[in-house]
C-alpha cells in the first residue's frame, strides 16, 4: 500500500471534474479520479492505498461519483482533519472509509511512508507516530452490513435509528 | 431540555416526535428533487430495493445540467432518466435550474426538501429545511419516502442595518463566507435572523440560502414571513402557514451579527469562494466572459439589476456576456419586459433556461487563458471548463459593470 497525499479543500470538482461524469459505468469513472488534478493517480493507484488530505475533503458539489469513483480505485481509507458534509454523508451510504485525525499527525505524513489503521487509531509505521482514528458511527454500523443499499434489503428504513447501538 | 432550533422543529414534525441536537433520525420528507447527473446515479440503486417509487407526486426530476443535451453520452443519460420517469409516473421538468423551480412553484414554508443536489439549501429562502444528499439518499427517499439525518447544531446569522447603495445579498454572502470560511458551518444548519431580514424579498433569501452550501452548511434557512408570503401569494399558491421560530433559549452554536451597512461590492477571487476582497482590491482585471445566470443569481430581479447598469450601452467588444434566466418563467418575464431584446442589443449572447456555463458542461465552457466574470457560486479550479481559467464570483450589478468594460469594475458609478 501507498499514501497519497492532498492539501485542503480538495473539492469533488478536483475528484471528478463535471466534464467527465458523462458515464454511470464505475469503471470508467475511476478512470478520471483526479485526472486533471494528479493525473497518475488513476494509472497507479493500487488497492489498499491511503489518501491523507488536508481540511474539507470533499467539498463543492454532492456528486456521488466522487465516493464511487475513490472506492472503484481500491482507496482503503481517507484521513484528513475534516470533511465536507455531502461526501461524508456519500461515503457513509457507500461504505467508504472515511477517518478523521489531528492535523498535526497528518502535517507528519509522507507518501513513502507506511500506514496501518489498529482499533480506533491509525499508526504511521514509519514515523512511529499515531493518532485517535475518528470514524463516524453511523459508517461502521452499515459497513458491517455493506452500505445502505445492502442495509435495506433486509431491514427497513426505520431501523437505521438503532443500528448504531 | 432548552429551548428548539428552527431545524430542530422542522425536523421533529417529520420525525413524530420530538428530537436533540445530535440525534440519528429516520424522518418522511415531503419533495424528492434529483437531476439529470445526480438521476443518472439513482436509477440502478433504486432498482436494488424496490419496484416502484413511494409517491410520483412528491418527487421532482429536473433536466437542467446538461439540457438541452450537449453531446451524445448525455442526450443517453436523458434517455435512461426518461425511461425511468416513464415507468415511475413521475413527471420531468424542462423549466431550468431545479432550486429556481422549486421555490417558485413547489417548496412550502416548514416542509422539508431532500435534494440530490448541493444547492438544495436554495430553498432556505422559503423557510423550508432543504438539504443537499447523494444520489443513493435519493434512491432510497424515492423508494421509501424517508431519509436518515443527523440533527445539526445552527449557526444564527442576524443581519442588521441597511444594505449599502449598489451592495446586494451576493456580496452580503460572500463577505459571510469569507469570515466564516468554506467549513465555516460545516454539518450546521445557518439561520438567518435580525431585523434587516425583513426588508429581504424571497429571491434575495434564495440567494443567501444558496450559498450557506458554500461554507459546508446542511441548510440555510430565513424562518418564513410576511416575505414569504407576498412572495407565495405572487406565485398564485399561498395557502396560510405556521410561522415557526426557533425558540427564544433555543440553544444555538453560536450567534454572529453583521451590520450589512458595512458590507462593500464583493468579489471572490479564485480559486476557493472564501477568497472574497472588495472589488476595488481587484477592478481593472482584463476579463473574457461574463456569466450572468445559476441558481444563485439569475431571477428576474437580478436581471433587472444588471439592466439597470447597462441601459443605453454595450458589452466591451472582444467579451463574451452570456445571459442564462434560471427558469422558464424567468425566461419568460425577461421576454415580456423586455430584457431579452435589450441585452441582445447590448450584445450578449441569451441561453436558454437551466445551469449553463456554472459547471462547464456547456454553453460557456472556459478555454485557457479564459477570466470569467460569475454570478454563481463556486470559483473552484476547472469548474467552469480549463483548469487554468479563473473564475470571479461576484452580484449580477459587478457582472454587469464588468461586461460594459471588458473588466473587473465598480458597478456604483453606473447607478448614480
Amino acid at each position: 500500500m501507498r499514501v497519497w497525499k492532498f492539501g485542503n479543500a480538495i473539492n469533488t470538482d478536483l475528484i471528478t471534474p463535471g466534464r467527465y461524469n458523462i458515464t454511470t459505468d464505475r469503471r470508467e469513472l475511476a478512470k478520471v479520479a483526479f485526472i486533471e488534478h494528479r493525473p497518475e493517480f488513476a494509472r497507479e493507484v493500487k488497492k489498499g492505498d491511503f489518501i491523507v488530505a488536508g481540511r474539507n475533503f470533499g467539498c463543492g458539489s454532492s456528486r456521488e461519483t466522487a465516493v464511487t469513483a475513490l472506492l472503484e480505485c481500491g482507496v482503503a481509507a481517507i484521513i484528513a482533519p475534516s470533511f465536507a458534509r455531502i461526501f461524508y454523508r456519500n461515503a457513509i451510504n457507500n461504505g467508504l472509509l472515511l477517518v478523521t485525525a489531528d492535523e498535526a499527525f497528518i502535517s507528519g505524513v509522507e507518501e513513502s511512508h507506511q500506514l496501518e489503521m489498529r482499533d480506533g487509531s491509525v499508526v504511521n509505521l514509519t514515523t512511529g507516530k499515531s493518532a485517535a482514528a475518528g470514524v463516524s458511527p453511523m459508517l461502521l454500523a452499515l459497513q458491517k452490513h455493506g452500505g445502505l443499499l445492502s442495509f435495506l434489503k433486509t431491514h427497513k428504513i426505520d431501523e437505521l435509528e438503532q443500528v448504531q447501538q | 431540555m432548552a429551548g428548539m432550533t428552527l431545524a430542530q422543529k422542522i425536523l421533529s414534525a417529520h420525525a413524530g416526535r420530538k428530537l436533540a441536537i445530535g440525534d440519528t433520525a429516520v424522518i418522511s420528507v415531503d419533495y424528492v428533487l434529483a437531476h439529470d447527473t445526480t438521476t443518472a446515479w439513482a436509477i440502478e440503486p433504486f432498482h436494488e430495493i424496490a419496484k416502484r417509487v413511494f409517491d410520483p407526486s412528491k418527487i421532482f426530476i429536473f433536466f437542467d445540467h446538461a439540457f438541452p443535451a450537449p453531446s451524445t453520452q448525455f442526450a443517453e443519460m436523458h434517455r435512461k432518466i426518461g425511461a425511468f420517469c416513464k415507468e415511475q409516473g413521475i413527471k420531468m421538468h424542462f423549466d431550468g435550474v431545479c432550486h429556481q423551480v422549486m421555490a417558485e412553484k413547489f417548496t412550502y414554508p416548514n416542509a422539508f426538501l431532500l435534494g440530490a443536489d448541493s444547492h438544495t439549501p436554495t430553498g432556505g429562502g422559503m423557510g423550508a429545511m432543504c438539504c443537499g444528499f447523494g444520489s443513493t439518499d435519493a434512491a432510497v427517499a424515492m423508494a421509501t419516502g424517508k431519509a436518515w439525518v443527523r440533527v445539526p447544531q445552527t449557526i444564527r446569522i442576524n443581519l442588521e442595518g441597511n444594505l449599502p447603495f449598489g451592495v446586494y445579498p451576493k456580496d452580503v454572502i460572500l463577505g459571510i463566507a469569507k469570515d466564516l470560511s468554506s467549513e465555516g458551518a460545516n454539518y450546521k444548519a445557518v439561520e438567518f435572523g435580525g431585523s434587516a431580514i425583513a426588508d429581504f424579498d424571497v429571491p434575495s433569501r434564495l440567494t443567501l440560502c444558496n450559498m450557506c452550501a458554500e461554507i459546508g452548511a446542511k441548510t440555510g434557512i430565513v424562518p418564513a414571513d410576511a416575505q414569504t408570503r407576498a412572495y407565495l401569494e405572487k406565485q398564485g399558491r399561498y395557502k396560510p402557514f405556521e410561522e415557526l421560530r426557533s425558540d427564544s433559549d433555543a440553544e444555538f452554536d453560536k450567534v454572529l451579527t453583521y451590520d450589512i451597512s458595512k458590507f462593500e461590492p464583493t468579489v471572490s477571487t479564485p480559486p476557493d469562494i472564501d477568497r472574497g476582497v472588495p472589488v476595488s482590491q481587484v477592478e481593472g482585471t482584463p476579463i473574457t466572459q461574463v456569466f450572468l445566470g445559476s441558481c444563485t443569481n439569475c431571477r428576474i430581479e437580478d436581471l433587472a439589476v444588471a439592466y439597470r447598469i447597462m441601459k443605453g450601452k454595450k458589452v466591451m467588444e472582444g467579451v463574451k456576456f452570456i445571459v442564462t434566466p434560471a427558469s422558464r418563467q424567468v425566461y419568460e418575464q425577461a421576454l415580456q419586459n423586455g430584457f431579452l431584446m435589450e441585452f441582445s442589443k447590448m450584445g450578449a449572447t441569451i441561453a436558454p433556461p437551466g445551469c449553463g456555463a456554472c459547471l462547464g458542461r456547456h454553453m460557456g465552457v472556459l478555454g485557457d487563458d479564459d477570466v470569467c466574470v460569475s454570478t454563481s457560486n463556486r470559483n473552484f479550479t476547472g469548474r467552469m471548463g480549463s483548469p487554468k481559467a479563473k473564475i470571479y464570483l461576484a452580484s449580477p450589478a459587478v457582472a454587469a459593470a464588468s461586461a460594459l468594460e471588458g473588466k473587473i469594475a465598480d458597478p456604483r458609478k453606473y447607478l448614480k
